[in-house]
């Protein structure tokens, strides 16, 4: 398990290039360019269970979910942050990435610290210490717990209205 | 105690009597708006749209604006799909190749409604609070869910209440206000809050001034940002067809929480660059003058609407732009594009040296129409100066007003407006 460490007001154009958004849709287009003006280094490097801790505004700028469906698809953990940028944030609950909000485990961390996130107990665990961050409200946990938002829309569909 | 304007408003989209911030309510939105990621959404959803169609034809609002005329067979593919779903589900609202840019075309075509909620799978969606409607960005998988389903959530924002008096200085204008703003309190500085412009000197912004302000509110985290509804909304949206009546007002009430408040003075305000690679690096154009720019993009959705245009026509009439500075201009719709047209304002640009693009996004995402040479630097009235953002990681944006750029291009240098006289 690897941390990757970015810093404050990361936009979505570093995350994922403006230039492929037309282009790059799926999760194995998106892949190859994943952080691609951020971090050269991550798309080939990083590995399931790796965790991204980051700072302010993460994620700020254009809406687009390719970086998240990109991130979730190659298994990241958890993205920790001191604070994220609102589409961003919506993004990842419905592609069932798992965002934390924890300024104090970002703030804890130097460099070796293994990061864990235990979304039972909400807490980050930033080598042998602990966090907590506040549980998100259950209508965002349902979405979450039906695997993403299509998932959830898809089931209180069929409830409404049976497939023909 | 009083409701704020968005708490009034989401509780309306969400059928309640009442709702406050920190809440999460389920709202019907009055449009969806997509653009050419419509492609991408709608192949989401493949099945579940044979099984269940388009919730209602008239949510969705459709502009095909991104990378128009298509750059490439792919994007040409995809442009092809969305006329396709168009035409299969009898969607109302589409709006092909050349019609203009998305949230020019919402408000232009009397799409967004005071005291509505209106969402787009665009950051720039916060746009349409220039008439008084409650509007916000969401991503492509919402926005698929949407298509299907017709609603989605809200936390309810706080809201930042921001009083602006007086009166600009010449050649000074609502781009140089907005960005002073972002610069003070910071690209996060708005957070998933409401922003409220309110005070006398509202009334002396016209409905495109406005636009301008609110598009930029998400450079500033905002959810929303929020004009009044006045005499000048009543007028403008009279003009593009929306009936006084027809629509409901809502306000803050005057015991409302705020979240926070600010004051600006706009005869405070000078012209202001924003500089690479943050929307909140914001420096008086005085400190930069001489600094040189190789491109001058004049348009987009935050300046491509006729009276911007006029401002760089006024600079620019009767002169060229430098050898050394390319001049890009970028009409933010067909309607502007016409007006500019009829009252010479195109005629003068493109005399000055301008290449006239096609209304649509252009160059500002870098994925095609003016994509920048690594060490290159462009001054534009675009919204966003993120690295890589043209197109190439090793050039530079400055953002600035229609005065600024069209100045600076007419020396290939960061010029200040006040300075070249007209």
């Amino acid at each position: 398990m690897r941390v990757w460490r970015y810093g404050d007001d990361i936009n979505t154009d570093r995350l994922f290039p403006g230039k492929y958004t037309y282009t790059c849709s799926t999760a194995d287009e998106v892949k190859p360019h994943l952080l691609e003006d951020l971090d050269p280094a991550f798309a080939s490097g990083v590995r399931p269970g790796d965790v991204l801790l980051v700072g302010r505004n993460f994620g700020c700028g254009s809406s687009r979910e390719q970086p998240v469906l990109g991130l979730a698809s190659v298994g990241v953990a958890a993205v920790v942050g001191r604070s994220f940028a609102r589409i961003f944030y919506r993004a990842a609950i419905n592609q069932g990435l798992l965002l934390v909000e924890c300024p104090a485990a970002v703030d804890a961390w130097t460099e070796g610290d293994p990061v864990e996130v235990d979304v039972a107990s909400s807490e980050v665990r930033v080598g042998n210490r602990s966090f907590p961050f506040p549980s998100l409200p259950p209508e965002i946990l349902a979405i979450r717990e039906s695997g993403g938002l299509l998932q959830y829309a898809r089931a209180a569909l069929a409830a409404d209205r049976p497939r023909g | 105690m009083g409701m704020t304007f968005s708490e009034k408003v989401l509780a309306r989209a969400a059928g309640c009597a009442s709702a406050r911030a920190g809440e999460i309510v389920v709202v019907r939105p009055a449009h969806l708006l997509t653009h050419d990621n419509t492609s991408a959404i709608i192949g989401k959803i493949g099945s579940d749209l044979a099984a269940w169609g388009v919730v209602d034809p008239d949510l969705p609002v459709i502009v095909l604006d991104h990378v128009v005329p298509a750059a490439n067979d792919k994007t040409a593919a995809g442009h092809k799909r969305i006329r396709e779903f168009v035409k299969r589900y009898g969607l109302s609202h589409f709006f092909d190749v050349g019609e203009g840019i998305c949230h020019q075309i919402v408000v232009e075509r009397g799409l967004a409604r005071p005291g509505t909620v209106v969402v787009g799978s665009d950051s720039h969606t916060c746009s349409y609070g220039a008439v008084g409607c409650f509007s916000t960005g969401i991503d492509r998988t919402e926005a698929a869910a949407l298509l299907l389903t017709g609603h989605t959530w809200f936390k309810v924002p706080e809201t930042l209440r921001i009083t602006l008096t007086g009166a600009f200085q010449p050649e000074v204008g609502p781009k140089d206000l907005v960005l002073r703003i972002i610069g003070d309190i910071g690209a996060d500085g708005a957070d998933y809050k409401t922003v409220e412009y309110v005070g006398p000197a509202v009334a002396s912004l016209t409905v495109e001034d406005r636009f301008t302000v609110a598009n930029m509110g998400v450079e500033m985290g905002a959810k929303a940002a929020i004009f009044p509804v006045d005499a000048v909304t009543v007028a403008y949206l009279a003009s593009v067809g929306v009936a006084p009546g027809s629509y409901e007002v809502f306000a803050s009430d005057p015991d409302a929480v705020v979240w926070k408040e600010l004051t600006y003075d706009l005869g405070e305000i000078e012209p202001v660059l924003a500089m690479p690679h943050t929307v909140d690096n914001v420096v008086p154009v005085r400190e930069k003058l001489g600094l040189p720019v190789h491109q001058a993009l004049l348009g987009t959705c935050t300046n491509g609407r006729v009276s911007d245009l006029a401002v760089a026509a006024r600079i620019l009439e009767g002169r060229h732009v430098h050898p050394d500075c390319r001049l890009l201009v970028l009409p933010a719709s067909r309607t502007v594009l016409r007006e500019a047209m009829d009252r010479g304002i195109l005629q003068v640009l493109v005399a000055a040296g301008g290449v006239v693009l096609p209304p649509g996004c252009g160059p500002c995402l870098g994925a095609h129409q003016g994509v920048l040479a690594p060490g290159e630097r462009c001054i534009s009235t675009a919204n966003r100066n993120f690295k890589g953002r043209m197109g190439c990681p090793e050039a530079e944006i400055v953002l600035a007003s229609p005065a600024t750029v069209a100045a600076s291009a007419l020396e290939a240098r960061v010029a200040d407006p006040r300075e070249v006289g007209s």
